[in-house]
């Protein structure tokens, strides 16, 4: 019996009809995540991480295509109705955001908010409800649970309403968090600590977290396998190790010369030469190849490669590249 | 939030002295020496004088401002026509003006509220489109005309309502419409400018992945926060409903402060005219902080004393 992954995403396409014409965001995403793994999902900006995410929840309201498959221990998520996707949302599946200050609400408490995520999904009298409230608070190390639960997200700090997010994230004991940037709004010190929480929920939880991040620094910190993002294609993944030590794809080698000291608060990652690809008309074959240091003229501009697999846990999508010495075989995924 | 409502009602005391000076003076500035007009025309220098002395108006005037804020407290302020206390002539048709106030704010923010909500939640769609026609249409209705539209329909042809007068409920049905409907309008335009807002901010993502269903988003989550402005303008259409009664009073010959005032200023009963407003006045700095104190229900970051 094959093991069932807790969420594969097959051949995903999405694509967006706007005025300017059709935004082809998402060309063919693939990518797996374990039980009780970390993974990153890295790339340039507008390469389409948080489409794909976003996807996976069904939050996006305005595409026009979306094709393939998002499989959630064995279930399409794709194919549920609105009403089932409530029960995975915040339940099975949940969602931490880039901007602490704007994600929580400003009219309601601390305790209000989680409250309500918890008493749909876990069928708690309110009494109940407030002491998972602040017990989820104690699980994030916030300090003084019973009397944060009472406050306003005004009243706390970035880091703290970041902390009270991932509180959020896990007041319904999910399978899987997504974290889209956590900390890229914050500042260096307050960075280490929330990954050090959501690290150390993996180790205790035992979830499995797709973290989003433009910062290989934080991968390299806390991932246990990577995902690398180009103009709607995953164009590699595989171990931390594998990508940091042989990484195929001169792509991923680009973005690993460029890694800024990890000190550095980085924004936008955007340091290999030439421009990300218009997604409306974007570039044939491979869409990096004219950017790529190793394209072949006639056949990178051609087709779009298909998925290759090296290892077990390492594919990529490329025609050339940089296969280690005595590797010559390519298995086609 | 308990030093904020203290602050809040304290304030009400400068207030009440800065309107009621201002209620005198003015009266007391205008063209035309009171005495004189009290007399009447033909009337010889005696009587004038006979009638500043019985008026006070001989008198400084810290002395007459003192004098009439002593009369609105003890009620002995007289109208000049009829000879009778002003408070008890003034008090039915302030409970009539109150009533038809409520009444009116009551169609107009419920109306408003719910078209502006529906209007943004279906954005660009026909319902969006005909709300905000009804909102166009409504807040460039003159009052009169609307009165005398609804009395046609209503009155005239369907016979269900009456026309005017106040016996119980079927009378304020009209004049309330009447007074409500435009500014319903107002209310419906700016809930839905607000309520996009609100239904486009981050926290309203978050409450989506969280599985929160659509229609508690929409009137939780994002309706509290759009209420916010909403509430602010309601509280200054009060103000819009206590001057546009005037009207509606006379349309629907509903007895009101209103119409007591105009009549007042015709018959230049200069004394009524003073009460009149500053009750009125009153009013609305009661209405007014009513509404500071719902915006810091609303709205957590305002609580700071
Ligand atoms: N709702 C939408 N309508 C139209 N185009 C969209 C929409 N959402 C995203 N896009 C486009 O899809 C592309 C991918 O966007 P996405 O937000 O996934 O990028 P990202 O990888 O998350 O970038 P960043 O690192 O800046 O967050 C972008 O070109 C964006 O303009
Ligand atoms: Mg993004």
């Amino acid at each position: 019996m094959i093991k069932l992954k807790l969420l594969e995403i097959r051949n995903l396409k999405v694509y967006f009809n706007t005025e300017e014409g059709i935004v082809k965001a998402l060309e063919d995403v693939n990518l797996e995540i374990d039980k009780g793994e970390i993974l990153g999902l890295v790339g340039e900006t507008g390469c389409g991480k948080s489409v794909t995410v976003l996807t996976v929840l069904r939050l996006l309201s305005n595409a026009s295509t979306i094709s393939g498959q998002v499989l959630f221990e064995g279930q399409d998520l794709l194919k549920l109705s609105e009403k089932e996707m409530l029960k995975i949302r915040g339940k099975e599946i949940t969602m931490i955001f880039q901007e602490p200050m704007t994600s929580l609400n400003p009219v309601f408490t601390v305790g209000q908010q989680l409250m309500d995520v918890i008493q749909l999904h876990m069928n708690l009298d309110k009494k109940r409800a407030l002491e998972r409230a602040i017990e989820v608070l104690k699980l994030v190390k916030l300090p003084d649970p019973d009397y944060i639960v009472n406050k306003y997200p005004h009243e706390l700090s970035g880091g703290m309403r970041q902390r009270v997010m991932i509180a959020m994230a896990i007041s319904c004991e999910p399978k899987l968090i997504i974290a889209d940037e956590p900390t890229t709004a914050l500042d260096v010190t307050i960075q280490a600590q929330i990954l050090g929480i959501l690290k150390h929920l993996k180790e205790q939880l035992g979830v499995s977290i797709l973290i989003i991040t433009h910062n290989l620094g934080v991968v390299a910190q806390i991932c246990d396998r990577v995902a690398v993002m180009y103009s709607g294609y995953v164009i590699e993944t595989g171990t931390v190790a594998e990508i940091f030590q042989h990484a195929v794809h001169p792509y991923t080698r680009g973005l690993l010369k460029a890694i800024p000291p990890i000190e550095e608060k980085v924004e936008r990652l955007n340091v290999i030469p030439g421009n990300v690809p218009n997604l409306i008309t974007p570039p044939s074959g491979c869409r990096f190849h004219p950017r790529c240091e190793r394209y072949k003229d006639g056949v990178c501009n051609a087709q779009a490669p298909s998925l290759r697999q090296l290892t077990e846990t390492h594919t990529y999508m490329c025609y050339n590249p940089y296969l280690p010495e005595g590797v010559v075989e390519e298995v086609n995924v | 939030m308990r030093s904020f409502i203290i602050k809040r009602l304290l304030l009400l005391i400068p207030i009440f002295f800065g309107v009621s000076v201002l209620c005198f003076l003015i009266l007391y500035f205008i063209p035309g020496v009171p005495a004189k007009i009290i007399a009447g025309e033909g009337a010889t220098k005696e009587d004038i004088e006979n009638i500043r002395v019985v008026f006070g108006l001989d008198k400084p005037l810290y002395v007459q401002y003192l004098r009439f804020l002593r009369g609105i407290f003890t009620g002995e302020l007289r109208s000049i026509k009829s000879g009778e206390s002003i408070l008890k002539e003034i008090a039915p048709r302030y409970v009539g003006t109150i009533q038809l106030a409520f009444s009116s704010i009551i169609i107009s923010s419920t109306l408003g509220i719910l078209l502006g909500v529906l209007a943004a939640v279906y954005k660009n769609s026909w319902i969006d489109n005909l709300a905000m026609a009804f909102a166009l249409i409504g807040a460039s209705t003159p009052v009169f005309w609307l009165g005398l539209l609804l009395i046609l329909v209503f009155a005239v042809y369907l016979k269900v309502l009456p026309s005017g007068g106040r016996e119980g409920f079927k009378s304020i049905i009209l004049p309330a419409l009447t007074l409500g409907l435009p500014s319903s309008a107002i209310v419906a335009r700016l809930t839905r400018a607000s309520m996009l807002d609100a239904l486009s901010q981050d926290y309203i993502r978050t409450a989506l992945a969280y599985g929160i269903p659509k229609r508690k988003v929409i009137f939780k989550y994002a309706l509290k926060n759009a209420l916010i402005p909403v509430v602010t303008v309601i509280g200054l259409q009060f103000g819009f409903l206590l001057s546009g009664a005037v009207l509606t009073e006379s349309v629907f010959g509903w007895p009101g402060v209103g119409r007591y005032i105009v009549d007042a200023v015709f018959s230049r009963d200069y004394v009524v005219i003073e009460v009149g407003i500053l009750i009125t006045a009153m009013t609305f700095v009661l209405v007014n902080t009513s509404v500071d104190l719902l915006y810091a229900v609303l709205d957590p970051r305002l609580r700071k004393g």
